[in-house]
């Protein structure tokens, strides 16, 4: 079944945010993915960023820069994305066990050149940023205060496909 | 146009195409450790799918916490080995047998070149090694590897570093792939496989060939590869023999897997190492990298030998040699972590093991320990470790802590003076 997509934003303005950031290891021991909720982004330091505020316990979509997901290969890193309620990334780009593993879980890894990812950060800087995603059109919609972007974004067809079948065990049992 | 080892590995798995640009591959061998292992079993047994694919070609270890730590870790041991049993699964290795999964199983002979290989491990790419495509990947990759024995991958373009030139003495594996990640970025080569070619790689035993093609995705890469050749027959020989009427026809079937000539790289980079230093990282990314003369003086609490990446013989041997009528300083405390126990029983023989103990350094089990602060080696907060493993994030070793990536020769030297030190100088 296809996730919901989308909703409040919150920037993580950095490159090479890594899985022990995101997950750190100790927290690997867990064998169900609900166990991993309170430990999201615990190791990551950033300015202004609190792993325990309101701000990213209410959102739905991240917004980062380059290599997002870097280094593990622990698919516990889009898990505590997943019970957290996040579905939706948005980045420059990614580290590909990262991404694979957001798709296989049928959950989106979308990129957007650096341009509209500095656009989209400073939209986010006047006020509450919300994300809506459309799919089928490829097209995000960011709206902040009065301010209205959207943007185009590409979405290979096995990607797709895989958000559409709710992740690559369903696709790859009903196939292979 | 020719092609790369990775596009004929790709051509010769391909098992399906649903869309154009992915290919889905057939998997010849399905690799399994205690911690990203359980969580696709589970999911199976819940879709009461809970088969595989093929009993021979998926090999399992408990390696990462081992002897376990604490209830969790020993429910995460217990999950694996229950199934291992349930499912009849020929080479699965426990306690007294087991070691880091990307020692272990090269070392049993599994992989050879033309493998595609997976693992729910992002240091996979160590099997390239042998010519294999092999690829670290997340546990739902893991679950329909058991399930199915297929892998879906974007084909990866290569690019192709060029090694030439002559290792200075001191200068080792660890050193030219630490440098190699400087010069191409933590993700300069993502979603590409990183073929280690020339006349240093040709010249390197196994071990260091895995050492290099262990921190391939330390720079973002899918697979390191090197090109088999007598190395990589004269290693596998044991476990091959009956198969080949003799070494040269083994290497007459693992050359066709090899680049061609004209093949099609997207990126080539040369590098004559002949005037390489030995290196070191300072960071927390693995592409911070200096020669170790720069950050020679820096304190360090802890120093670690072992790891997937630099716990075999050879880098114990290259400690020793160091540490050899030495001890460590009182203000360090040396930890080493044979990486299997082969190694363990080759460095015990070898009197490496009496060297280390001699130095004063603590001798653990095989297991992949400290590297990943799982389990025993842990950093408190502040605490700086000099370490043969493969990742500098903040944090890794436990929270606070630092880690700088260094060859056992350094970490070695390390130990000795307390101060991050090239092993030339003492």
């Amino acid at each position: 079944m296809q996730k919901e997509f989308g909703g409040r934003a919150i920037v993580l303005d950095r490159s090479d945010i890594n899985t022990d950031e995101i997950i750190p290891a100790k927290y690997l021991t867990e064998v169900t993915k609900e166990a991993l909720k309170p430990y999201l982004l615990e190791d990551l330091k950033l300015e202004g960023f609190d792993s325990n505020g309101d701000t990213l316990a209410h959102a739905r979509v991240v917004i980062a820069r380059e290599n997002f997901g870097c280094g593990s290969s622990r698919e516990h890193a889009p898990w505590v994305f997943e019970v957290n309620g996040i579905h939706t990334i948005i980045a420059e780009s990614y580290a590909r066990i990262f991404r694979q593993n957001m798709f296989n879980c049928g959950m989106l890894a979308i990129e957007l050149p650096k341009a509209a990812i500095d656009a989209l950060i400073a939209q986010a800087s006047t006020g509450q940023l919300h994300v809506a995603v459309d799919l089928e059109g490829q097209k995000l919609k960011a709206t902040a205060g009065d301010q209205r972007l959207s943007y185009d974004f590409a979405i290979s067809s096995f990607d797709k496909a895989l958000v559409e079948a709710g992740g690559w065990v369903e696709f790859a049992d009903a196939r292979y | 146009m020719g092609k790369t080892l990775a596009e004929k590995i790709f051509d010769s798995h391909l098992r399906d195409e649903p869309f154009p640009g992915t290919k889905v591959l057939n998997i010849d061998r399905v690799l399994c450790h205690e911690i990203t292992t359980p969580v696709a079993i589970a999911d199976l047994v819940w879709r009461d799918k809970d088969r595989v694919f093929d009993r021979t070609r998926i090999k399992a270890v408990i390696d990462h916490v081992t002897p376990a730590k604490d209830s969790k870790t020993a429910t995460q041991a217990k999950m694996l080995r229950d199934w291992a049993r349930r499912h009849d699964i020929p080479d699965f290795f426990d306690i007294g047998h087991n070691g880091v999964c990307h020692a272990i199983f090269p070392e049993k002979g599994f992989i050879h070149p033309g493998h595609t290989v997976i693992m729910g491990d992002s240091h996979t790419c160590t099997h390239g090694a042998f010519g294999a495509f092999a690829a670290g990947v997340g546990t739902t990759d893991l679950e329909v590897g058991i399930l199915k024995g297929v892998c879906a991958f974007r084909e990866p373009a290569t690019i192709r570093v060029n090694l030439d030139g002559v290792l200075p003495t001191g200068v080792f594996a660890k050193d030219v792939i630490l440098y190699v990640i400087s010069r191409l970025g933590v993700n300069g080569a993502t979603d590409k496989v990183i073929e280690f070619r020339g006349t240093v790689v040709d010249q390197m035993s196994m071990e260091a060939r895995m050492t290099l093609c262990n921190m391939a995705i330390e720079a973002g890469g899918t697979s390191g590869v090197c090109m088999p050749d007598q190395v990589t027959v004269d290693y596998l020989w044991p476990f091959i023999e009956n198969d080949y009427a003799g070494k040269e026809a083994a290497l007459a079937e693992f050359s066709q897997w090899c680049s061609d000539e004209d093949a099609h790289y997207v990126e080539v980079l040369n590098i004559d190492v002949s005037t390489l230093e030995p290196q070191v990282t300072y960071g927390y990314k693995p592409d911070c990298v200096k020669p170790v003369s720069e950050m020679a003086g820096t304190p360090v609490d802890q120093v670690y030998i072992g790891t997937c990446t630099n716990g075999r013989i050879e880098d114990l041997r290259q400690a020793a040699e160091v540490l050899r009528g030495r001890q460590v300083a009182p203000t360090v405390r040396g930890i080493v972590s044979p990486a299997t126990p082969k190694i363990f029983n080759d460095a015990l023989a070898e009197g490496i093991i009496q060297v280390f103990m001699d130095a004063g350094f603590c001798v653990t089990n095989p297991t992949c320990g400290a590297c990943l602060g799982m389990s025993n080696g842990v950093l408190a907060e502040g605490e700086v470790c000099a370490s043969t493993s493969n990742r500098n994030f903040n944090g890794r070793m436990g929270k606070g802590g630092m880690v700088h990536l260094m060859s056992p020769a350094t970490a070695a030297a390390t130990a000795i003076t307390g101060v991050i030190t090239d092993a030339g100088t003492l």
